[in-house]
């Protein structure tokens, strides 16, 4: 059935469909080096690097906007793993009392909405000191990633071959030893997608990060939306262009992995 | 394997396990929803409101707006969601079999999976506005004379503009789930199915559709969710009266008069537990279905 493929009509479905998927960038590509490209003209009258040169300019705010959601986004990732790791190996080997309840407050952070959630959240945060700041929009962040990096590591741990373990331990590996030496070892592709993919998750917030970052902290995303919703198209297609690369550069070094991995990236990011 | 045979002696190490993430999202989750419930009700011990009251919802309910932007709300988030739904059964349907170019096919499918939904909907703004390309290239093709005869897409009552953005970003996100159960089932259902006599509409009614509903479901209740929840695509795209229920509820939050802000609380809750309903309905009926197939 799978072989042999595809007729026409698929062919052209299959065209349609990645044209459809593709198309939306093309405008933004086109209006990062245009300048005035005013209605009707189908395509630009004038080409011009300048949104190119704004965005790169180092005095300008889009590299430090980059700078910050960088080192957002890695501090989320490395903090949903330190959690998400072991939180995943406890759901996806040992029965335990209360594991129900304990998966309910995994699952339900991908299901309730974030704004919900950070509603609640800010009073305590101005209180804590923790409004405003980069600090306290990485640990807000937490709130989506670490459920999505306990559930990935979950189903890594659930196909994971605990006799290596025994057998260390009989040859008298501690638990640091054990951790080391055999269980990292045999779960870091895993541990290396379900991180990056925590990282593109956080890389993809807005409205958390506009409510507990007040406007300090300006993310790619919400400085993307205010060239967007004043008109600078131009800028706006060159942020957005440099705000995709790396999601992109993560499809394709996770591809390798991922054969083995299933879909579980599929749950980041919907 | 002593993990599973001395569970009684594993307790202190799996609490040790669960203890950074439980402590996270028990405090950040739960007091969140917790601390929004608690002022929903207006009850704020710091600032001396001790007696619980409903002032919020029944102000909420009281306000024409919630009930519109309700409606309009799970209009976007079902007809998103089952739009993708079925198309990304299609695209998984043609990407499971083998063909020349393949690789980059797949590649090329899910490579929007990592887009952020923002990137998404400035590409939809400047594809569908009545100034945008499309708006160009019927100018051109003498459909139109001016951006006001192009039909509105965006900021517009039936929303095409967020719709179009969430069947954009979500056909993969469905499709590589499905793709994913289509290739753990294997072909031997069909085989069976083909050798018994049933034609292609019956595999797929009889066969494939209840083994891929499992994942259909799972990813379809992901999407609905996040698609009812979602505040900067309708805050981009969507007109302003009546908005969806998050931008509402952040418009209230925002709002100068701070007596709104227990009524942005009411909204975030009511959020939360209309969806959660809907959800559990959505899967009530879905599960009763697959019984009954």
């Amino acid at each position: 059935m799978s072989g042999g493929g595809l007729r026409p009509g698929q062919r052209l479905w299959l065209a349609l469909l990645l044209a459809w998927l593709l198309l939306p960038l093309l405008p933004l590509l086109v209006w990062s080096f245009a300048k005035g490209w005013h209605y009707p003209q189908l395509l630009p009258a004038t080409w011009s690097l300048d949104a190119w040169r704004y965005v790169l300019a180092p005095e300008s705010q889009v590299l430090q906007s980059f700078g910050s959601s960088i080192l957002c986004s890695a501090s989320v990732a490395v903090l949903a793993t330190l959690a998400g790791v072991p939180a995943g190996r406890a759901l996806g080997m040992f029965e335990f009392r209360g594991k129900r309840l304990f998966e309910l407050l995994v699952i339900a952070p991908t299901i309730v909405p974030g704004l919900a959630v950070a509603l609640g959240l800010h009073v305590i945060f101005i209180r804590l000191g923790l409004a405003n700041s980069l600090p306290g929009v990485i640990i807000v962040h937490l709130i989506p990633t670490l459920p999505y990096m306990a559930l990935v590591m979950a189903g890594v741990f659930a196909n994971y071959d605990a006799s290596y373990e025994e057998q260390a331990r009989s040859l008298g590996a501690g638990t640091w030893a054990v951790w080391r030496h055999v269980v990292l070892p045999a779960v870091y592709p895993g541990i290396i997608v379900g991180a990056l993919f925590a990282f593109i998750v956080s890389w993809s917030q807005y409205v958390m990060t506009l409510l507990i970052g007040g406007g300090k902290v300006v993310s790619v995303p919400l400085l993307l939306f205010n060239f967007a919703s004043a008109g600078r198209n131009d800028i706006a297609g060159a942020i957005s262009i440099l705000y995709i690369v790396p999601g992109v550069l993560i499809i394709l070094l996770s591809a390798r992995h991922l054969r083995g991995v299933g879909a579980m990236r599929t749950y980041s990011n919907p | 394997m002593s993990a599973s045979a001395s569970p009684r002696r594993e307790h202190p190490r799996i609490l040790l396990l669960l203890a950074p993430a439980l402590v996270a999202l028990g405090l950040l989750f739960g007091g969140g929803l917790l601390l929004g419930l608690a002022r929903s009700f207006g009850y704020m011990p710091l600032l001396g409101l001790t007696e619980p009251n409903l002032d919020a919802y029944r102000a909420l309910f009281a306000d024409g707006d919630f009930l519109a932007s309700f409606a309009l709300t799970f209009y976007i988030a079902f007809v998103s969601t089952a739009v993708s739904a079925v198309l990304a059964i299609g695209a998984a349907l043609i990407l499971r079999r083998s063909f020349a170019g393949k690789r980059a096919m797949l590649f090329l499918f899910q490579l929007n999976i990592t887009i952020p939904h923002l990137v998404g909907a400035i590409g939809i703004l400047y594809l569908f506005s009545q100034s945008g390309a499309f708006a160009r290239l019927a100018r051109e093709l003498g459909m139109i004379a001016q951006p006001a005869d192009f039909p509105a897409l965006i900021y517009d009552p039936a929303a095409v503009g967020i719709i179009l953005q969430y069947v954009w970003k979500e056909i993969p996100f469905i499709g590589i789930v499905v793709l994913a159960s289509l290739q753990a089932i294997g072909e031997d259902y069909e085989a069976a199915a083909r050798s018994l006599g049933a034609g292609r509409w019956q595999r797929f009614r009889h066969v494939l559709l209840p083994l891929m509903a499992p994942g259909v479901i799972a990813a379809s209740v992901i999407v609905f969710a996040f698609t009812f929840g979602a505040y900067e695509i309708p805050a981009l795209l969507g007109q302003h009266h009546p908005a969806a229920l998050p931008v509402l509820a952040y418009r209230l939050y925002t709002d100068v008069d701070l007596a709104a802000r227990p009524q942005a609380m009411a909204m975030a809750m009511a959020i939360t537990l209309l969806c959660a309903l809907l959800i559990a309905g959505y899967l009530y009926v879905a599960r009763r279905w697959l019984r009954w197939s």
